[in-house]
C-alpha cells in the first residue's frame, strides 16, 4: 500500500463498519498525488466542518460547452495536488450495462489522466470521472472518444438522458427505454454539448410507473411505460399465490389497489380493467401471476424539478398515451415544439416546468399545438379570475 | 490558427448499450415473462424460452477507485462472462447465468467488502451527492453521513424485513442534486445564514443579471459598493439556498458554526397504490457531528424503528402516515413540532389542515 501524505485519524474512522467506506475507496487510489492531497483537504474539512472547494472559472473542451465541471481548493498553497480538481461527466450506455472490458478501458484512461476516483454514477446517470487538471482534459477527452465514449452534459444544456434496464432484463418495461434513450441522445447531441437553453433539460425514461430513475421526480420530460389493454393475468399462478399463505389476496392485493378494480372470489381474480390507472401495485406483488397488457407505450409528463429556484416539482401529465417505436418522431416534434417556446419565452435559470407554471398549462398547449383534456389536472379550476378570450 | 489534430473526434455519443448485453439478455431481449426474489440479493428472471438470468447485487459506495472497479471486472470475468451493470441507486449487480456460482460469488464480494442486498422490502443504498469530498455548496458531508447511516441500517439491507421498501436519500444543500424531495427519508445539508460577499471579487467573478436571477425570494438586489457595480442581500428575505453562490463564487454560503443537516420523511416516486409523493419535514436542525454523526443517525434510526413496527404490509413511509394522521406521526416518533414545519413559500396554504376532521385525543 502507499505511503500516505498526511494524517487523517478523523476520516480514517470511516473505514470500519459493515457498509463499503469511501475513506478506504479513496485511500486505493493513494498512487495518484492528487488524491493524497484529497485527504488532506477532506480531513480539514472534518475538523472544521466547512468544505474547501471553489468552483468556476470556463474549463472544458474544445468546442464543448458542458460535460466539466471546474473545481479549485481554497487551500491550495497546502494541498497543492488539488489546486485544480476538476470532474468529467461521461455518458452511460443505456442501462448502465458494461463489459469488463469496457470498464478496463475507462479505468486505464482515468488512470492515465486523472485521480482514480470516480462516481459510478452521478446523480443524472453520468459515468463521473472526479479529479484532474486543465491540460489533462482535452487529452482525456481524447482518449474516451477512440474508446468510443463522449461526455454527457452540464449546465444550461440537455441533461444526458437516462433509464431503467427496461426489456434488458425487466419484465414490465412496456417499451424499450434503452433503445429510446440511446436513440435521443445521439438525436440531440449538439443540445448535449452546447448549453443554449435558459436552463437544464433532462429526459428520463421509466419502463413502467415503478419509475425505477425517478423520471416523475427529476425529468423535465418524463417518459413512463403504460398499456391500454387488460392485464394479462395467468389464473392457475394466482391461486398458487392465494394458497402459499404469503400473500393475502384480499387485504394485500385487492384491499391495495387505488381504485378498487379488482376482487377475488377464492377461486379467481377479476379485474374491471375500464378503472385500471396501472399503478403497479398488482403486478408488483404478484409478478408470476399478473403481466401489463400487450398494447404497451408510455405516458408523457412534464415539467420535474427539483426546489431550485421556484419550488421543487412533480412532472404532470402531457400525453396520456403514446406509442413508443422508432424513429420515435412524435417524441421529436413534440421535444422540437417544447425547445423553441421555451427557449424563445424562458427566463434565464428557468426549468420548463417554472416556465409552464408562470405563462399557465392551458397558453402553454396551446403553443405547442395540444388540445386540453381531463386527463392532464387532477381537477378543474376552483378559481373564478378567468381571462376569456372572447 | 493553431493545428488542430485531424483526427479529433467528437458528438459521438455513448457506446450503443447492445454491444454490453450478455448473450442470455440478446436472445430474451423483451421476452422476460416474470421474476422472483430469490434472497435477498439475489433476482432471477424466467423467460418465456425458459431461460434464467440471475441477478447478485451488491453495495457499493459510489465513490469509487478504480481499484475497485477493476476488481468488478475480474469477478465479472470469473463468474459471468464479464458482465455486470450499475443499478440507478449506485449498486452494482453480477448478470449470471449458472446457478452454481451465485453463492461462490457472493461469498467472494463479502469478503472483499462489497455486501449482497437490496433487494424486496428493505434498505438499498442510499441515492447521495459529492459532500465536502468534492462540492462547493456543501454544507456537510455526503459520504460520511451516509457511511454512518448504513452502518446503523445495515440488518436491512441484508434482511426483507420491513413493511415495504424504503428509499433513503441525501443532498448536501438545497440544490440537491440527489434530488432527495420524493424520498422515503432524505436528509438534506442546510444552511443558516445569508452569503459573504467578497465585493472586491464578485465584479470580476460574477455576472450580476444571472446572479440576481438565481435568487428564490428576490432577495439579492444590484448595489454600487465603493464606487462599483455589486450586490446586496436582504437579510431578512434570505432563506440560505446557496444557489447564489453557486451562480458566483463571491457569495459565500458556508458557514462551520451554523451549517448542518435536516430530515424529510414520506415521499416516494412510483405510482404503486399511491401516486407519487414529496417528502416533508420532519426534523429541521441536526448539528454537523463529524466523523460519526451520531444525531443524524439515531434520528434516522428512530424514524426507521417507528416505521418498521407501526406500518402494515405494503404500506411506504408516506403512505403509513398518511393513513395515521401527521399528530401521530410527530407523537409516535416524539419528534418535537415547531413553526418551522409549517410552510410559508408559494402555496404553503394549501398544506394547512382546512377540516375539523380530526383524530381528537381523550381528556
Amino acid at each position: 500500500m502507499t505511503e500516505l501524505k498526511h494524517q487523517t485519524p478523523l476520516i480514517d474512522e470511516l473505514e470500519k463498519g459493515p457498509w463499503p467506506s469511501f475513506v478506504k475507496e479513496i485511500k486505493k487510489s493513494a498512487k495518484s498525488a492528487a488524491v493524497q492531497d484529497l485527504l488532506g483537504v477532506l480531513e480539514r474539512s472534518y475538523e472544521e466542518k466547512r468544505g474547501h472547494w471553489k468552483h468556476g472559472g470556463i474549463v472544458g473542451v474544445h468546442g464543448y460547452g458542458g460535460g466539466v465541471i471546474g473545481r479549485y481548493t481554497d487551500l491550495a498553497d497546502e494541498f497543492p495536488g488539488v489546486a485544480e480538481f476538476h470532474t468529467m461527466r461521461i455518458n452511460q450506455p443505456s442501462g448502465w450495462f458494461y463489459t469488463s472490458k469496457a470498464l478496463r478501458t475507462l479505468s486505464d484512461i482515468w488512470e492515465k489522466h486523472g485521480s482514480g476516483l470516480t462516481n459510478m454514477h452521478g446523480s443524472t446517470g453520468d459515468i463521473v470521472f472526479l479529479g484532474t487538471t486543465t491540460p489533462e482534459l482535452e487529452p482525456t477527452f481524447k482518449d474516451l472518444t477512440d474508446a468510443g465514449f463522449d461526455l454527457g452534459g452540464s449546465g444550461s444544456d440537455m441533461r444526458t438522458p437516462s433509464c431503467c434496464c427496461g426489456p434488458a432484463r425487466c419484465e414490465w418495461a412496456c417499451y424499450d427505454t434503452l433503445n429510446f434513450v440511446y436513440d435521443m441522445t445521439q438525436t440531440y447531441q449538439d443540445e448535449l454539448h452546447r448549453p443554449a437553453f435558459p436552463y437544464k433539460f433532462k429526459i428520463k425514461a421509466a419502463g413502467c410507473a415503478n419509475d425505477c430513475v425517478a423520471a416523475i421526480a427529476r425529468a423535465d420530460m418524463s417518459v413512463i411505460g403504460t398499456w391500454r389493454d387488460n392485464i394479462q393475468i395467468d389464473q392457475p399462478a394466482v391461486k398458487e399465490y392465494a394458497e402459499s399463505g404469503k400473500l393475502d389476496l384480499q387485504k394485500d392485493v385487492c384491499d391495495r389497489c387505488p381504485t378498487k378494480c379488482m376482487s377475488w372470489n377464492g377461486k379467481a381474480l377479476s379485474i374491471d380493467n375500464s378503472n385500471c390507472v396501472k399503478c403497479m401495485h398488482c403486478i408488483n406483488a404478484m409478478p408470476k401471476a399478473l403481466s401489463p397488457g400487450k398494447d404497451r407505450g408510455a405516458t408523457i409528463l412534464i415539467g420535474a424539478k427539483a426546489p431550485i429556484i421556484g419550488g421543487a416539482l412533480l412532472s404532470s401529465v402531457f400525453v396520456p398515451f403514446i406509442k413508443v417505436e422508432p424513429p420515435y418522431d412524435d417524441f421529436k416534434e413534440l421535444i422540437a415544439a417544447i425547445w423553441d417556446l421555451w427557449a424563445e419565452n424562458g427566463k434565464n435559470r428557468e426549468r420548463v416546468g417554472e416556465f409552464i407554471q408562470r405563462i399557465g398549462l392551458g397558453n402553454f398547449l396551446e403553443q405547442i399545438g395540444l388540445e386540453p383534456i381531463p386527463e392532464m389536472i387532477s381537477h378543474p379550476r376552483a378559481n373564478p379570475y378567468i381571462f376569456y378570450e372572447a | 490558427m493553431s493545428a488542430e489534430p485531424l483526427k479529433r473526434k467528437t458528438d459521438i455519443g455513448p457506446p450503443n448499450y447492445q454491444q454490453f448485453l450478455p448473450p442470455i439478455i440478446q436472445e430474451n431481449y423483451g421476452q422476460w415473462k416474470y421474476h422472483e426474489i430469490l434472497k435477498p440479493g439475489v433476482l432471477v428472471h424466467v423467460s418465456h424460452s425458459g431461460a434464467k438470468l440471475y441477478s447478485v447485487r451488491a453495495a457499493t459506495p459510489r465513490l469509487m477507485s478504480i481499484e475497485t472497479i477493476r476488481l468488478f471486472a475480474d469477478l465479472a470475468d470469473e463468474f459471468c462472462g464479464g458482465y455486470l451493470r450499475f443499478t440507478s441507486r449506485n449498486n452494482v449487480e453480477f448478470l449470471v447465468t449458472d446457478e452454481t456460482r451465485i453463492d461462490p460469488l457472493i461469498a467472494r464480494l463479502r469478503a472483499e467488502g462489497y455486501p449482497v442486498g437490496g433487494t424486496g422490502r428493505s434498505i438499498t443504498n442510499i441515492v447521495h451527492t459529492q459532500g465536502w469530498v468534492h462540492c462547493h455548496s456543501a454544507a456537510t458531508d455526503a459520504s460520511g453521513v451516509v457511511k454512518n447511516v448504513m452502518d446503523e441500517l445495515f440488518p436491512h439491507f441484508e434482511a426483507m424485513d420491513l413493511p415495504a421498501k424504503l428509499r433513503i436519500a441525501f443532498a448536501c444543500c438545497l440544490n440537491m442534486c440527489g434530488a432527495v424531495h420524493c424520498s422515503d427519508i432524505a436528509i438534506l445539508g442546510v444552511h443558516r445564514k445569508p452569503p459573504k460577499i467578497n465585493h472586491d471579487a464578485l465584479p470580476k467573478t460574477c455576472e450580476i443579471p444571472t446572479t440576481l436571477a438565481s435568487c428564490p425570494t428576490g432577495a439579492v438586489r444590484t448595489a454600487s459598493v465603493n464606487g462599483k457595480q455589486s450586490v446586496e442581500v436582504i437579510d431578512e428575505q434570505c432563506m440560505y439556498c446557496g444557489n447564489c453562490f453557486t451562480v458566483c463564487p463571491s457569495m459565500s454560503i458556508i458557514n462551520a458554526e451554523n451549517d448542518g443537516l435536516s430530515i424529510w420523511v414520506g415521499g416516494k416516486v412510483s405510482d404503486a397504490r399511491h401516486p407519487p409523493m414529496f417528502s416533508k419535514l420532519a426534523i429541521p436542525f441536526l448539528p454537523n457531528n463529524p466523523p460519526h454523526w451520531p444525531e443524524v443517525v439515531s434520528a434516522v434510526r428512530n424514524i426507521v424503528d417507528v416505521y418498521a413496527s407501526h406500518a402494515r404490509k405494503f404500506e411506504r413511509m408516506g403512505e403509513w402516515i398518511e393513513r395515521i394522521g401527521w399528530p401521530n406521526f410527530f407523537k409516535l416518533t416524539g419528534i418535537e413540532f415547531t413553526k418551522f414545519h409549517i410552510d410559508d413559500f408559494t402555496h404553503a396554504g394549501e398544506t394547512f389542515a382546512r377540516s375539523a376532521q380530526i383524530r381528537q385525543v381523550p381528556a
